[in-house]
C-alpha cells in the first residue's frame, strides 16, 4: 500500500488477491467467525444469565447450518480455500476446507448443539455466571478453526484457543477434585502442544513454509535430504499426546471425570478427536512415506492403547471413568487406521472418528443422567434403573451396543473396515487387538447394564423421573444418529472413502490453494 | 552462530526436562516456562540468524536487501510468547489454588480425583 512513487511498476497480483472474495468462499471462515462473535456477545451479557441459554442455542443451530452448507459445497465442488487479508498463499494464512475437515466440523457442531441443550438443564445459574456458554462458544471456535485451517502454525493457534477454553470449562465449579484433575490436564496438555510447536519450528526450518498444501507439494523434493522421518515422529508424539494414546494417555483418566458431565461429554466427544484429526492430516496427507517408515511403532502403540482402554474400563466402578477408558480404546482403533495407512484403513479411521464423536458424547450424557436418576456415580451403588426409567434404559442399551461395536449400530462399520484393512496387509495381531479390545469393552458395558439397570436397587430411589425435553432431545437425537448410521451406512461410507482418498492424493487440495491456471489472474477460487 | 544457539537451546531443554521431572508443581511450572523459551529460541534459529538488517525495503528498491532478517519467525514467536505467557499466568493461579484446596504441592499426594482406595466394581449382585 505504501509503495514509494518510484516503484509503481510492482505487479501486486503475484502476492495479493485483487478480486473481491466470492460470497460462497466466506463459508470457510464463517463457522469460526460466528462462534467468536457469539462468544463475545455472551461475554457482554454475562450478567444477564437468563439470556445465555437462548443466545448460545441460536448460535449453535446457526453453526450446524453453516457447517452443513459447507459440507454440501465441498462435496459438490471439491475443496474450498479462502485466504486471510487477501495475501496469496504461501504468504497469507489460508483456510482450506476439504471433505475430511468439513465432515468433522459438522459432526462437532451437531454434538455441541446436543451438549448445549443438555447444559440448559445441567448447568445452573452459578455455572452460567461463571461463563459456561461463552467458554462453549470459544471452544467451538477453536474446534472449527482446527478442522478448517490450511496452515500448520494456525492449527497450533486453534489448539491453544480450544485448550484455554477447555481449562475454563474444566474448573467450572472450582471443586477441589476438579482443581486436582485440571492441574494434571493443563500441565500435560500444555506440554503436548509445546511439542507440537517444536515440530512446527523444525518444519519451518526445513520447508520455509507453513502452508499445508505447499508442504505437501514440496515434501517429495526434500525427501532425500531433509530429516523428515524425525519430524514426522515428533508430530506423531505430539498428536498422540493430544489424542490420549498409550503411553501418553494418563492425563485423560485423571481429569475427564471431574468436571460437569456435559463438559466431560464435550471433551470425550471432541477434544481427543482433534488430536486424531491432526494426526491423520499430517501423517497421511503431508508425510505418507515417513508414516510408512514409522508404521510399526504406531501400530504397536495403537494395539496397546486399545488393550489398555479395554482393561481400564473393566477395572472402573465410577461410570464416568469407565467411559473415559472407552474413549481411549476408540483412540486405539483410529490410530490403527493411521498405522495401516491405505485409503480403506484411513476411511475406517475417519468413520470411527465420526462414530466416536457422536457415541462418546452420548455415552457421557447418559452416564450423567443415570447418575442423576440413581443418585451415585459408583457401580456398587447404582441399581434398578430398568424399573425406574424403562425408556431411558432402552436408549442406554442401544448406545452400549453402538459403543461396543456390536451389530447393527454405528460402531460396527468402522470396526469392520479397520479389521478388513489390517487383515489385507497381513497384520493379524492388529486385527486381534481390535477384536479383543471390542470384547473387553462389551464386557465392561454389559456389566454396567447388569449392575446399574437390571440389579434391584440396593438403596431407596433418590432422583425423580421426569421427561424433560432438555435431556430427552439431545440423548434421543444422538441415539437416532447412531441408529441411522448403523442401519443405513452407505452414504457415510462413501463420504469417508471420499475424504480418505482426498487425503491420499491431495492434488485437489493443493489445486484449491494454488490454482495453477488462475495464478496469473490473481484469483483464488 | 547457529551451533552456539543450538547448544543454548539444548541447555534450555535439558533444564526444562529436569525441572518437569520433579513432583513439586512449582518446579514443573518453572520447567514449562523454560521449555516455552527454548521453543521460542528454536523458532528464532529456524528462521535464519543474521546481523541486524531490518526487513524493510529501502527507498528506490523493490526487494529486501541481501541478508535481511526474516520477519516471519518473529511473528510466530510473538504469538507463541503471548500464548505461553497467558497459559503461565493461568497455571500459576491454578497451582496456588490447588495448594490452598489440596494442602500440598506434591503431585504424588494429589489423589482427590483418583483416590488410592478406589474399589473395583462388584463381581455379582
Amino acid at each position: 500500500m505504501a509503495t514509494p512513487a518510484t516503484t509503481t511498476a510492482i505487479d501486486l497480483s503475484a502476492a495479493l488477491v485483487l478480486a473481491p472474495t466470492a460470497l460462497a468462499d466466506w463459508l470457510v471462515v464463517a463457522p469460526v467467525a460466528l462462534m467468536i462473535g457469539f462468544g463475545a456477545v455472551l461475554m457482554m451479557v454475562r450478567k444477564s444469565v437468563r439470556l445465555h441459554g437462548a443466545i448460545a442455542i441460536a448460535g449453535l443451530v446457526l453453526l450446524v447450518l453453516l457447517d452443513a452448507a459447507l459440507l454440501w459445497r465441498v462435496s459438490a465442488h471439491g475443496p474450498v480455500t479462502m485466504v486471510m487479508g487477501r495475501w496469496l498463499p504461501p504468504f497469507g494464512i489460508a483456510f482450506t476446507a476439504d471433505l475430511f475437515g468439513a465432515v468433522m466440523a459438522l459432526a462437532a457442531a451437531v454434538v455441541a448443539l446436543a451438549a448445549g441443550i443438555f447444559a440448559l438443564r445441567d448447568i445452573d445459574a452459578g455455572g452460567r455466571r461463571y461463563g459456561f456458554f461463552p467458554f462453549l462458544m470459544l471452544l467451538m471456535a477453536g474446534v472449527s478453526g482446527a478442522f478448517l485451517t490450511g496452515d500448520i502454525f494456525n492449527l497450533y493457534v486453534w489448539f491453544e484457543v480450544l485448550l484455554i477454553s477447555s481449562f475454563g470449562l474444566l474448573i467450572l465449579g472450582s471443586e477441589p477434585e476438579q482443581i486436582d484433575g485440571a492441574l494434571k490436564y493443563a500441565i500435560l496438555n500444555l506440554i503436548g502442544t509445546t511439542l507440537f510447536l517444536i515440530a512446527v519450528g523444525y518444519l519451518y526450518a526445513i520447508f520455509g513454509t507453513l502452508n499445508m498444501a505447499d508442504i505437501a507439494r514440496k515434501a517429495a523434493s526434500l525427501r532425500g535430504t531433509a530429516p523428515l522421518t524425525t519430524l514426522t515422529a515428533l508430530f506423531i508424539l505430539a498428536f498422540a499426546m493430544k489424542a490420549a494414546a498409550f503411553p501418553v494417555n494418563f492425563w485423560l483418566p485423571a481429569s475427564y471425570h471431574t468436571p460437569r458431565v456435559v463438559v466431560s461429554a464435550l471433551f470425550g466427544g471432541l477434544l481427543t478427536k482433534i488430536g486424531i484429526y491432526a494426526l491423520v492430516r499430517v501423517t497421511i496427507m503431508l508425510f505418507p512415506v515417513e508414516r510408512e517408515a514409522l508404521s510399526l511403532t504406531v501400530a504397536v502403540a495403537a494395539a496397546l492403547t486399545m488393550i489398555v482402554g479395554g482393561l481400564g474400563a473393566l477395572a472402573q466402578s465410577d461410570v464416568r471413568r469407565l467411559v473415559g477408558y472407552v474413549v481411549i480404546a476408540g483412540i486405539g482403533n483410529m490410530m490403527a487406521g493411521v498405522a495401516i495407512g491405505t485409503p480403506a484403513a484411513v476411511s475406517g479411521a475417519i468413520l470411527y472418528a465420526l462414530h466416536s464423536v457422536v457415541a462418546m458424547t452420548a455415552l457421557y450424557l447418559l452416564a450423567g443422567e443415570a447418575a442423576r436418576l440413581g443418585g451415585a456415580w459408583s457401580l456398587s451403588r447404582l441399581g434398578g434403573l430398568w424399573r425406574q426409567a424403562p425408556w431411558f434404559s432402552g436408549v442406554s442399551f442401544l448406545l452400549f451396543i453402538a459403543a461396543a461395536g456390536l451389530p447393527p449400530l454405528s460402531g460396527l462399520w468402522p470396526k469392520v473396515a479397520l479389521l478388513k484393512a489390517s487383515l489385507d496387509i497381513g497384520a493379524w495381531w492388529l486385527a486381534a487387538a481390535i477384536l479383543v479390545s471390542a470384547f473387553l469393552i462389551t464386557l465392561a458395558l454389559a456389566r454396567v447394564f447388569l449392575l446399574a439397570y437390571w440389579r434391584p436397587r440396593p438403596e431407596p430411589a433418590a432422583g425423580t423421573v421426569a421427561g424433560d425435553w432438555r435431556i430427552t432431545l439431545p440423548l434421543g437425537g444422538l441415539t437416532a444418529l447412531v441408529v441411522l448410521f448403523g442401519l443405513l451406512p452407505e452414504p457415510l461410507l462413501d463420504l469417508a472413502y471420499g475424504a480418505a482418498s482426498g487425503l491420499a492424493d491431495p492434488a485437489a487440495y493443493v489445486e484449491s490453494v494454488f490454482p495453477a491456471a488462475t495464478m496469473e489472474r490473481g484469483a483464488v477460487r | 552462530m547457529e551451533p552456539l544457539f543450538a547448544v543454548l537451546i539444548g541447555l534450555f531443554f535439558a533444564a526444562a526436562v529436569y525441572l518437569m521431572l520433579s513432583k513439586h508443581t512449582v518446579r514443573i511450572l518453572l520447567g514449562i516456562v523454560l521449555l516455552g523459551n527454548g521453543v521460542n529460541l528454536t523458532l528464532f534459529t529456524a528462521g535464519r540468524l543474521t546481523r541486524e538488517v531490518p526487513p524493510i525495503i529501502p527507498a528506490g528498491m523493490d526487494a529486501l536487501p541481501a541478508g535481511a532478517a526474516n520477519p516471519l519467525p518473529q511473528a510466530l514467536i510473538l504469538t507463541a510468547i503471548v500464548i505461553s505467557f497467558s497459559f503461565f499466568a493461568f497455571l500459576l493461579v491454578l497451582t496456588y489454588r490447588a495448594y490452598q484446596e489440596l494442602g500440598t504441592d506434591d503431585t504424588d499426594e494429589m489423589r482427590l480425583a483418583e483416590p488410592r482406595d478406589e474399589q473395583l466394581p462388584p463381581m455379582g449382585y
